[in-house]
């Protein structure tokens, strides 16, 4: 069995029947790490001495036939969440000596099903960045080809997963960034109902708007760490308390009679032609399965991307302010005075495009501005959850393309903050609505993964879960690999 | 100060009342006072990253309970909103609170003017928010520390309509809040330790003027006489400015009493612009119907009733009755008496007479009481039955009083202490009285009547105070008249 690229059905089972032991496993993407992730820069911290003793532990419980339902699994996460005593950055220089003193919760809920964690992964700065190239740690390289971008925000995450360095990982996403660079890395990556999984120990970017989900090869291996991320938290008031099904023991055996919506708007000037392709052969792949088309509309669509640089940068203006130099995180040296400290610690501390939100935000909420941005935003974010509703009435899943280009070169959009923004066109409005997405591979363009995105209503990863993995079980995107990593 | 001749005073207020919950409004940390620095603060109210806050619904309860007692309106709906700005002891760099949909909306509270009468002052909302932590500047040379134990604690913002008029009637105003606040035990009204916080707006104006003249708002007075004395230098300044012909700037000023001035910390121009926004960390807060219901039904009977039920009901002085309910504890305490005694005039004399001034001098509160309210009832009941006189009361109090016994009945029993009433045990010594001294029964047979409290004082020192004072006097009454 090739390690490298192993699902985690595959791993549970090898795991399982000792043809592995936690502790190879560990070592073997360690090892891995070491020897490919210089050159791709996915990781911003290991934790070879916790995930090796970790894996022991793992072992003794699968000696004992005690395992549980991850036990052994090693995966990465997010530098976003929080892991007692770990160095924990959001990808900034703020954070960089930033060792936290609790842990995630559903970090905890991972390591409380055996999950391994192999170290934390590098990220845009704050999670703001659809190319992770905003990390104070450097940008990350696409394993499909190092020149290009993987991805953003959580393109750390989904880099490590592309290149064989661990088994799955978590993201987070705020408006597209798991979605987005699991498209462009080739995986299968869901941001699920907002408040299905709890905030608590997450770093913040725009509160109204983050979730967590997992970055995995398959929609069961999504379904089996959904599982174990979701639940109710009573540390987040807006954690939701309705029940986590078992979303990889119900993953159906056909999606016959599935209506699946095909947004017009989601297919608009700025999209590549050969991801257009790729994502209508992919609605033909559905209906030969069985599903119908239906054609929907999700009229508010345009205004997404307006409504959520808005809403987005007013809460992380906010959200963000709490690092002043009082208490952790960098402090500038000698300070004159208050206003001095401030300054030079948020001025030193915050990379560009973290300043840049912070100012667009501070402006929207500003007295005289307030009603003309953010209020408008609020009414455009209503409007948009509206669309879904309607849309819903008449369809199960809503599908499209997720990014409207593959990957993209380093560098490329870096100095034009617009086309950047607009990677994200086609995954704001589910983050707006707070309603479950998920992005699977759905063919090549030029070499390089194409991502579908499937939207589905309010708590229904069910459906999302089932129509990826039928997808999967007729297609053979997800098995692809980048060509040069073995 | 009197107001000069010519001008008039608008006041509102802003106070902040610390509520007594035992946890922070956002966190679980403890709320206790006087800790060392910063081992009251949990990483929730040191705002580290990927902390979120969760409401402490005790603070809800709490300010229905005040909204209801003001006859103010509940708003079901409730929501937070964050205000934004930077200061070292503001760890979030925003203060959690509520801006457009406050708890408690209206509502009026009365006050009693200098001269007496009463004047209602409304109330124009109240609503929840978290207290910062503490800044002390110079803990060492050159040095500002920050003490974030009190970040988290939660406020009732209480902010009233500008229908104060004067200094006093703002003390006034003070004081009612602060006996309202602690009657109903939702905040313990520790001025000291900064439980109770004022924030004065003030504006004068010429007599005839029809609207507002240009505000100051002096913030944080933390006692009833810097409120007094701001409000004086603060109108005394803003009159001379306008006579001299000056104009005022809207501005926000401090007090510092030592220089016996406010001085001006930034004008309306530079104001911090808040950018509230609504917070997207906490859902609103759903009040139902039911909730609102059973704090109303649970509500105790509020200082004004109170006292009108003393004065109407059991017909006890305006004064008693002023004084017995303004504090709740007192009051029910005041309330058993009456209950187990039966006699409401006595029952307040004993209160605010022997009992009020033992726990004064003792410094105890009346929650620390020795003697149960039954205890005392019960004793006034023997008094009421002639059972005892009113001189035996006092040893049986002091008895009470000192544990020395639990009940007046066995302590009475005990000690022979009943009062005689035996007319044929008593008449004796009447006789024998009259007989030693002939001359001051002569003179009260002639009418000198305050030699009656001679004789009566004199069979009473025989009887070691068991005679039924009243019986005596009726006797040597009696005695003389015959003779």
């Amino acid at each position: 069995m090739n390690l490298n690229f192993a699902t985690l059905t595959d791993l549970q089972k090898a795991l399982r029947n000792r043809d592995v032991s936690a502790t190879e496993l560990t070592q073997h993407y360690l090892t891995r790490i070491d020897a490919l992730d210089p050159a791709l820069n996915s990781f911003i911290s290991i934790q070879a001495e916790t995930a090796l003793d970790a894996a022991g532990r793992a072992d003794a419980r699968l000696a004992q036939g005690d395992a549980r339902p991850l036990t052994g699994i090693p995966i990465a996460q997010k530098d976003i969440f929080c892991l007692q005593g770990h160095r924990t950055t959001a990808g900034s220089k703020m954070l960089s000596d930033f060792i936290a003193p609790y842990t995630a919760t559903c970090s905890e809920k991972l390591a409380d099903a055996g999950a391994i964690t192999l170290g934390k992964t590098n990220m845009d700065e704050f999670a703001m960045g659809s190319s992770n190239e905003n990390s104070y740690f450097g940008a990350v390289h696409n394993p499909w080809d190092p020149q290009l971008i993987p991805g953003g925000s959580s393109g750390g995450s989904a880099a490590a997963v592309a290149a064989g360095l661990c088994a799955a990982s978590t993201g987070t996403d705020t408006g597209g960034s798991i979605r987005q660079p699991a498209a462009m890395c080739g995986l299968t990556g869901l941001k699920p109902t907002y408040g299905r999984i709890s905030r608590w120990g997450m770093i913040a970017f725009a509160s109204s708007l983050d979730q967590a989900g997992p970055m995995t090869r398959t929609a069961r291996d999504a379904a089996i760490l959904l599982e174990h991320m979701a639940g109710h938290d009573p540390r987040d008031s807006t954690s939701l308390t309705e029940p986590v099904p078992r979303f990889s023991e119900s993953l159906g055996s056909n999606i016959k009679g599935l209506r699946i919506g095909v947004c017009r708007e989601f297919f608009t000037e700025g999209l590549d032609p050969a991801v257009e392709r790729s994502i209508r052969e992919a609605l033909a792949v559905y209906e030969s399965l069985g599903a119908t088309l239906v054609d929907v509309s999700l009229p508010h669509t345009p205004y997404s991307v307006s409504a959520y640089y808005v809403i987005a940068p007013a809460e992380c203006s906010a959200n963000l302010a709490r690092f002043d130099g009082i208490r952790y995180g960098h402090r500038c040296s000698d300070p004159e005075n208050l206003q001095d400290l401030y300054q030079r610690s948020r001025g030193e501390g915050f990379g560009e495009e973290v300043k840049k939100r912070i100012l667009v935000g501070t402006f929207a909420l500003s007295a005289g501005y307030f009603d003309a941005f953010y209020h408008r935003a609020q009414k455009i974010r209503r409007l948009i959850k509206e669309d879904f509703v309607q849309a819903f009435e008449h369809v199960d899943v809503i599908a499209g393309p997720t990014a409207p280009t593959p990957a993209f070169p380093l560098g490329e959009k870096a100095s034009n903050p617009v086309e950047m923004y607009l990677q994200d066109i086609f995954t704001i409005s589910a983050s707006l609505a707070g309603v479950p997405a998920m992005s699977i591979p759905a063919g090549l363009a030029n070499g390089l993964p194409v991502g579908l995105q499937l939207i589905g209503n309010y708590l229904q990863e069910g459906p999302l879960l089932q129509a990826a993995h039928q997808f999967q079980q007729a297609t053979h995107w997800h098995t692809l690999t980048p060509p040069e990593v073995l | 100060m009197s107001i000069p001749a010519g001008w008039q005073i608008d006041i509102g207020l802003e106070i902040h009342a610390q509520l007594n919950t035992r946890s922070k409004i956002f966190s679980g940390a403890s709320t206790l006072f006087g800790q060392p620095p910063n081992s009251q603060a949990c990483a929730i109210d040191l705002g580290m990253p990927g902390v979120l806050p969760s409401v402490n619904a005790e603070v809800f309860k709490k300010a229905v309970q005040f909204g209801l007692s003001i006859g103010a309106r509940i708003n079901q709906e409730s929501r937070f909103d964050r205000k934004n700005y930077f200061y070292p002891d503001l760890p979030k760099g925003y203060q959690i609170t509520q801006m457009d949909h406050p708890i408690v909306l209206g509502g009026e509270i009365t006050i009693q003017t200098s001269d007496a009468t009463d004047k209602i002052i409304r109330i124009t909302r109240a609503h929840l928010e978290e207290d910062a932590g503490k800044s002390v500047h110079d803990f060492k040379p050159g040095h500002t520390g920050i003490d974030l134990n009190r970040a988290g604690t939660p406020l009732l913002e209480i902010v009233s309509e500008p229908d104060i008029k004067n200094a006093a009637e703002a003390v006034a105003y003070a004081k009612a809040i602060h006996q309202l606040l602690t009657y109903l035990e939702v905040c313990d009204g520790n001025m000291a330790e900064g439980s109770l916080r004022f924030d004065a707006n003030i504006s004068v104006r010429r007599q005839d003027a029809e609207t507002l003249g240009t505000r100051s708002e002096i913030k944080n007075l933390n006692s009833f006489r810097f409120l007094e004395q701001a409000i004086h230098f603060e109108t005394e300044r803003q009159i001379s400015v306008l006579e001299a012909g000056g104009t005022l700037i809207q501005d926000t000023r401090l007090f510092d009493p030592d220089r016996h001035e406010t001085r001006s910390m930034r004008s309306k121009e530079t104001a911090t612009d808040y950018r509230y926004f609504p917070e997207p960390d906490l859902l609103p807060v759903l009040l139902t119907a039911e909730f609102i219901e059973e704090i109303q039904a649970q509500l105790p009977e509020l200082p004004g009733t109170r006292a009108q039920r003393y004065q109407t009901m059991h017909e006890l002085s305006a004064s008693d009755a002023v004084l017995l309910s303004q504090d709740r504890r007192l009051g029910d305490y005041f309330d058993e008496v009456l209950t187990f005694s039966g006699n409401a005039k006595s029952a307040a004399n004993w209160v605010r007479g022997d009992l009020l001034s033992k726990l004064n001098e003792h410094e105890l509160g009346i929650a620390a009481c020795p003697i149960s309210p039954k205890h005392l009832g019960e004793m006034i009941q023997l008094i009421d039955q002639g059972v005892i006189s009113g001189k035996i009361a006092k040893e049986v109090f002091a008895a009470l009083w000192s544990k020395q016994t639990e009940s007046a009945g066995d302590y009475v029993e005990k000690n022979q202490l009943e009062q005689v009433s035996d007319a044929s045990a008593i008449e004796p010594l009447i006789d024998a009285l009259i007989a030693e001294n002939p001359k001051q029964a002569a003179d009260l047979r002639a009418g000198k009547d305050k030699l009656l409290g001679f004789f009566v004082g004199k069979v009473m020192q025989a009887t070691q105070g068991k005679a039924n004072p009243k019986q005596v006097n009726d006797l040597i009454r009696q005695k003389l008249s015959k003779a």
